[in-house]
């Protein structure tokens, strides 16, 4: 398959990719591994796509290798014998992805902090964060999205769940407290709520 | 005990020490380079075993200054998120905005259609950045090792390419100044002038550090030798950039897949031979004089025209069109409500940048926004090494092989 001129190559069997890897850096020269990516298709099944960017120095040439990994064994080999530098990038797709890696020599979390409960990356994962009860760690709750630069994008199938004054905000956050949303909510001294808005204003 | 100090000889001399420690504890010490620390270069934390003096083990932490960047691009549409790569590699910013553009325009497949006049000017943009970059690298790699006064002499330089970006786009750090499809605006009037007055003057700065440092005995002591990364190393780990070059493998993506207009540039790429710090070192002066020659060739050739793509589906149009023409207002709400219209299909396009190859996966399912934007920062692949380079150094090497290695923690964390 050919898209703006890189080569990419799907493979069917998640659990032969090793096998594959090791192929291509012995036997065609792909001795550098540029960096291995994963992608959430969220809905579809299988649900992960993980993707290998390979590149030879001799021919000075890339090529692209993606295999599908399921939800329920979202387990794949390592290539870490293969290129040591897959290290750290299938330590970061566990750590936001959750996929684990069989026969990594460290597969721990590398950008959040040990114990953390959640796989920040996938779709189902709100952008403002989950709250986790993680001890010794500051900072946990959600952030505060209110004003924030995230504005739905028109036509947006879910631009009513997305948008900030509409969503409900989680219990537990703190700034959300005592923050009021709607127009009609806001009363003045006397208790009574101000006047039409602008597009209610009747001819 | 001898009282021969042996200065031709660190490692004998730390071995011999580090074997009268052991009689005496017999055992070793765990040492927190912590976060919050002056010669990790951001933050970055490393937990040292050490015996003596000597390191056996190094585990490097990193996620300090995790933002969620690649999260948060799923959310946005693809002009909406160049902010965020000023932010990436943070001493470079300009560099980051063309290579995250030049990106989205190889998804969009418009990137034969930049006019030249943007390509030069991307290109001044990158070089300027690299120059401001290494001057940064090489100021702290100093200051760590102890020579403090480079340190200002780089940043005086650096504080006069602050005032170009300043006038180029407005504001010295955050820049911002690449758009899907050009740029946010032209060259001001008179900037040339001043770029060419400050590459007068920049060289005499690279002659004065280099008397500083190059043949000084206390700096080659203390990086010839340290940090060797061998060629095969190099190249297993995921390495790019001047620490893959010092290493001796000469790849530089300038010249190995020629981007904008460098394949029609005459420079050289400096390749080291041993890999250790002192080579790094040298490959990043010899990239800034570089930079400085790609620098005077492309104010030379600069050529005029426009400066964006023609096509209003992509730039935002004019103003005064947009305030009184029907189709104009449409492409602009269209182009700032829902984004460019990107095809359906993913890319991989990377970038020389001074730390090394920042690379942008895009994987989009049509839309403005992309499915998945996954950033391979050459920080990060860079520290990866670490614990590999450092057992069988000295304490005070460490900091000798950080400064070396010039990363962001911006850019490893995202």
């Amino acid at each position: 398959m050919e898209f703006r001129g890189e080569c990419t190559l799907k493979l069917a069997d998640a659990e032969r990719i090793a096998e594959i890897c090791g192929f291509a850096r012995k036997d065609m020269g792909f001795d550098y591994l540029v960096d291995i990516s994963s992608v959430d298709n969220y809905g579809d099944d299988p649900r992960f796509t993980i993707v290998y960017h390979l590149y030879t120095h001799a021919q000075r040439c890339h090529l692209r290798i993606k295999t599908d990994v399921a939800e329920q064994k979202a387990e794949v080999p390592t290539v870490t014998d293969v290129w040591r530098t897959a290290d750290w990038h299938e330590r970061e797709i566990y750590d936001m992805m959750g996929i684990q890696f069989r026969g990594h020599p460290d597969l721990r979390r590398i950008l959040m902090w040990e114990g953390y409960p959640y796989f920040p990356l996938r779709k189902d994962f709100p952008l403002a964060g989950k709250s986790s009860d993680v001890p010794e760690v500051a900072f946990t709750n959600t952030t505060p999205m209110m004003g924030g630069p995230f504005v739905t994008i028109a036509g947006g199938k879910d631009s009513i769940a997305r948008e900030p004054r509409v969503r409900i905000p989680e219990s537990d956050s703190i700034s959300m407290t005592g923050r009021v949303e709607r127009r009609e909510d806001i009363k003045d001294a006397h208790g009574k709520a101000f006047g039409p808005g602008p597009i209610e204003k009747k001819p | 005990m001898s009282d021969e100090i042996l200065f031709s000889e660190p490692a004998g001399r730390a071995a011999q020490g580090a074997e009268e420690l052991r009689d005496m504890v017999g055992e070793k010490m765990v040492l927190n380079m912590g976060p919050s620390h002056p010669a990790t270069h951001g933050v970055l934390r490393i937990v040292l075993e050490l015996d003596g003096e000597i390191i056996t083990k190094a585990a490097p932490e990193i996620g300090y200054l995790h933002r969620g960047d690649e999260k948060i691009a799923e959310n946005m549409t693809y002009t909406q998120f160049i902010p965020y790569t000023d932010r990436l590699d943070y001493l470079a910013p300009l560099a980051n905005n063309v290579a995250y553009a030049l990106a989205v325009e190889k998804l969009l497949g418009i990137e034969k259609q930049l006019t030249a006049r943007c390509q030069y000017i991307r290109v001044i943009c990158c070089e300027l950045a690299r120059i401001s970059s290494h001057l940064l690298g090489m100021g702290a790699f100093a200051l760590d090792i102890g020579a403090i006064t480079i340190f200002l002499h780089t940043f005086t330089e650096r504080e006069k390419i602050y005032n170009l970006c300043e006038s180029l786009t407005g504001a010295r750090f955050t820049t911002s100044y690449t758009r899907i499809g050009g740029l946010a605006r032209d060259l001001p009037p008179g900037w040339v002038e001043q770029c060419r007055q400050f590459l007068k003057e920049v060289v005499v700065n690279f002659d004065e550090t280099e008397t500083f440092l190059t043949r000084n005995r206390i700096f080659v002591d203390r990086t010839q030798g340290v940090g060797r990364i061998s060629r095969e190393d190099a190249i297993d780990y995921g390495l790019t950039g001047p620490n893959l070059r010092g290493s001796g493998v000469d790849y530089d993506l300038r010249k190995a897949h020629p981007y904008l207009v460098y394949d029609q540039l005459e420079f050289e790429v400096p390749v080291g031979t041993t890999g250790d710090c002192y080579d790094r070192y040298l490959v990043r002066i010899e990239e800034m004089r570089q930079s400085v020659r790609i620098l005077r060739q492309c104010l030379d050739k600069l050529p005029g025209g426009p400066v964006n793509v023609a096509d209003k589906k992509i730039i935002l149009p004019t103003k005064d069109k947009v305030l009184t023409k029907m189709e104009e207002l449409i492409h602009h709400f269209i182009n700032v409500t829902q984004g460019v219209n990107a095809p359906p299909g993913e890319i991989y396009f990377s970038a020389e940048n001074p730390k090394g190859e920042l690379g942008f996966y895009i994987h989009s399912k049509g839309g403005g926004t992309p499915h998945r934007l996954k950033i391979r920062a050459p920080s990060f692949v860079n520290l990866s090494i670490l614990p590999r380079l450092l057992p069988g150094h000295m304490i005070s090497d460490v900091s000798a092989i950080l400064g070396s290695f010039d990363f962001v923690m911006g850019e490893c964390d995202r």
